[in-house]
């Protein structure tokens, strides 16, 4: 019977084609797979139109950082100059200030982000009532589906300058202070409100890790003696450090990028020095202010860095022993 | 109190002590009255009276609630326009959005079959690691004449490889079995497509159309970067313009009709931008998970 099954396995199988590999141009086989399979491209042709306009065809346009562009000359008549907008890019403070403020601001909301999504994980998992943990859940979920500009509003309704906290503190007779508008509380204020959209969401993807530890370690454990902390240390620990070590380095191959629509919605009122960080210096300097070339080439050499820091991430991740994203 | 349902403990833990329980119980109160207290003093001041926000008074429940503020913006104007528009947007975008990443990641599915699928696939993924930058992107909508029109908030976006990887994951998990029987039964990649792998993803196509639909109703980048004129811009807009920015609204003020005081006017604002998300979230919570874990883990 075993004998029969394998013999007929073998019988199923296409003929091995070596020099089928070689050529360039399909052959009659794959031919024939095309015809039988035709339908499916209609499924796959508008995507694919779409993938090469507007996410291929666009890398074109950096040309523009090579150039002194005029919207007026267009990318065919603009003066070429080379890597003259790198050099300025070196020289030019603004951006040096842009680059620092990105990496203390995506730093920080790494820092605070890990222990804090952690921490509330573990402080739900352990809720013993079920209802009770599901209505946290959703309540904690939530702000992570508002926009940015709801929650910036809604934040500065209570600590804006005509906002609540403002009035206890005129109530109280101390005087007032506007921390939206501070240029030293930006950035505490930058991580506080990423930490407020993004800690509830975050935990979904640990309770689901936490979920998954099976439960004869805890059993062993107590076996053993161990007490709540020592299972927390030895067992639940251990068990989401695969994944936590996964999103810090996928969240550090962003660091160039994340915190964008943030942070231009609340540049303006703290000005350039303490808000700016790069992708708002593009839009600033290049769609606002005209200075193509430059912000183009700031654009590029952001856009390069993070796709190099995105893939040395996924390696180290490779290296540690995690499964990484591709 | 409720925490002490023992139903789901297993045998094994111990009786928790009063005073870890009651340490655990008073974190979350925190973390949960600080997520919703703002949004609480917002609806609250959106709804009070002129007396209610009066000299020192703070206004956490109004003691003379008024739905003039609404009023005020449902009469027409300014803002009722903006949420005319993003409704507009939502609703076809999310749709249009939903078919490309459906039959996109349908006819990626089956990449060992369908020669040439599998370079495409590699096309897809390779956009995860790379964007072409802010101002490549404002050129191309410029030069397919796009500015200022309301296909420009909704065609760059169609699809994110991010969806569609997670859509994907899902449909190449449905059976096999499933999809041959129906051939051999007659049925064509169209039939296939619309009567098995659809229904069978109800509830990751929930969430990819949640995170669709949330990431439209709440753009104010694009709309910012690609249309200039104020008489088209959406609610973000129109909430930063006027809460944000602190600018006086303008709208159909009937003549003879008490003014309600500004604040309310913009607290109205926000709430409305809120209230479509409030809607549909509890909806489509119950998927949260399974939805979400599909692709969070390994595309």
């Amino acid at each position: 019977m075993i004998q029969e099954s394998t013999t007929t396995a073998v019988a199923i199988r296409p003929r091995p084609q070596p020099l089928a590999r070689l050529r360039w141009w399909p052959n009659a086989h794959v031919w024939s797979k095309v015809r039988r399979e035709r339908w499916m491209y209609a499924f796959i042709l508008p995507g694919f139109l779409f993938f090469v306009v507007f996410r291929y065809l666009p890398l074109l346009g950096n040309v523009v950082a090579f150039e002194d562009y005029s919207p007026y000359l267009g990318f065919f008549n603009s003066r070429w100059v080379g890597l003259d907008n790198f050099a300025a890019l070196f020289t030019n403070p603004a951006v040096g200030n842009a680059l620092l403020n990105t990496l203390i601001i995506n730093g920080l909301q790494i820092l605070c982000y890990f222990p804090a999504t952690i921490g509330l994980a573990l402080l739900l998992n352990s809720l013993i009532s079920v209802p009770l943990k599901r209505v946290i859940q959703s309540i904690v979920y939530l702000p992570y589906f508002i926009g940015w500009v709801v929650l910036v509003s809604v934040w500065a309704s209570v600590l804006g300058g005509d906002g609540l906290l403002n009035h206890i503190l005129g109530n109280w007779g101390l005087p007032p202070v506007n921390l939206m508008r501070n240029p030293a509380a930006f950035k505490p204020m930058m991580v506080l409100q990423y930490l407020f959209k993004n800690v509830g969401w975050g935990t979904i993807i640990f309770l689901a890790a936490i979920s998954k530890i099976e439960p004869y370690l805890y059993e062993a454990a107590v076996v053993d003696g161990a007490g709540p902390w020592q299972r927390l240390w030895h067992v639940t620990l251990p068990g989401i450090r695969g994944i936590a070590v996964l999103l810090l380095i996928l969240n550090l191959g962003n660091v160039l990028t994340t915190g964008f629509e943030q942070i231009l919605l609340q540049e303006p009122a703290v000005g350039a020095q303490a808000g700016d960080v790069l992708d708002t210096f593009v839009y600033f300097q290049g769609i606002l202010a005209g200075n193509w070339g430059l912000s183009a080439a700031v654009g590029l050499c952001k856009g390069v860095f993070g796709t190099v820091l995105i893939i040395l991430a996924n390696k180290v991740a490779h290296l540690l022993g995690e499964q990484g994203v591709f | 109190m409720a925490v002490q349902t023992n139903a789901a403990a297993p045998f094994w833990r111990e009786r928790p002590s009063v005073l870890s329980q009651s340490l655990k119980l008073a974190i979350l109160v925190v973390v949960v009255v600080v997520m919703v207290f703002p949004f609480w003093y917002v609806l609250s001041v959106s709804l009070s009276s002129e007396r209610d926000l009066q000299g020192a008074n703070i206004s956490l429940f109004p003691l003379h609630p008024t739905l003039l503020a609404y009023q005020t913006i449902l009469q027409g104007g300014v803002v009722f326009n903006a949420l005319l528009v993003s409704v507009g947007v939502t609703v076809i975008g999310t749709f249009a959005c939903m078919v490309m990443t459906t039959t996109l990641a349908y006819g990626l599915s089956r990449t060992n079959d369908v020669p040439g699928s599998r370079f495409v696939l590699f096309l897809v993924l390779g956009t995860l690691l790379f964007n072409a930058g802010i101002i490549p992107n404002y050129l191309l909508v410029r030069f397919l004449g796009m500015l200022n029109t309301y296909p420009a908030l909704i065609v760059p976006g169609l699809i994110s490889a991010f969806n569609l990887i997670v859509v994907r994951q899902f449909f190449m998990n449905i059976p096999a079995d499933l999809t041959d029987a129906a051939m051999m039964d007659g049925a064509n990649p169209f039939q296939i497509f619309w009567r098995i792998m659809l229904p069978l993803s109800k509830a990751v196509l929930a969430v990819v159309a949640l995170f669709y639909g949330v990431a439209l109703w709440s753009d104010y980048f694009q709309p910012l970067l690609y249309i200039s004129n104020t008489a088209m811009w959406p609610i973000p807009l129109v909430l930063r313009l006027y809460v944000l920015q602190g600018q006086a609204l303008s709208g159909a003020q009937q003549v003879g009709q008490p003014l309600p005081p500004a604040t309310t006017v913009q607290m109205a604002v926000v709430v409305i931008a809120t209230v479509p998300i409030l809607v549909v979230y509890p909806f489509l919570q119950r998927y949260f998970t399974q939805g979400v874990l599909a692709g969070a883990i390994k595309g």
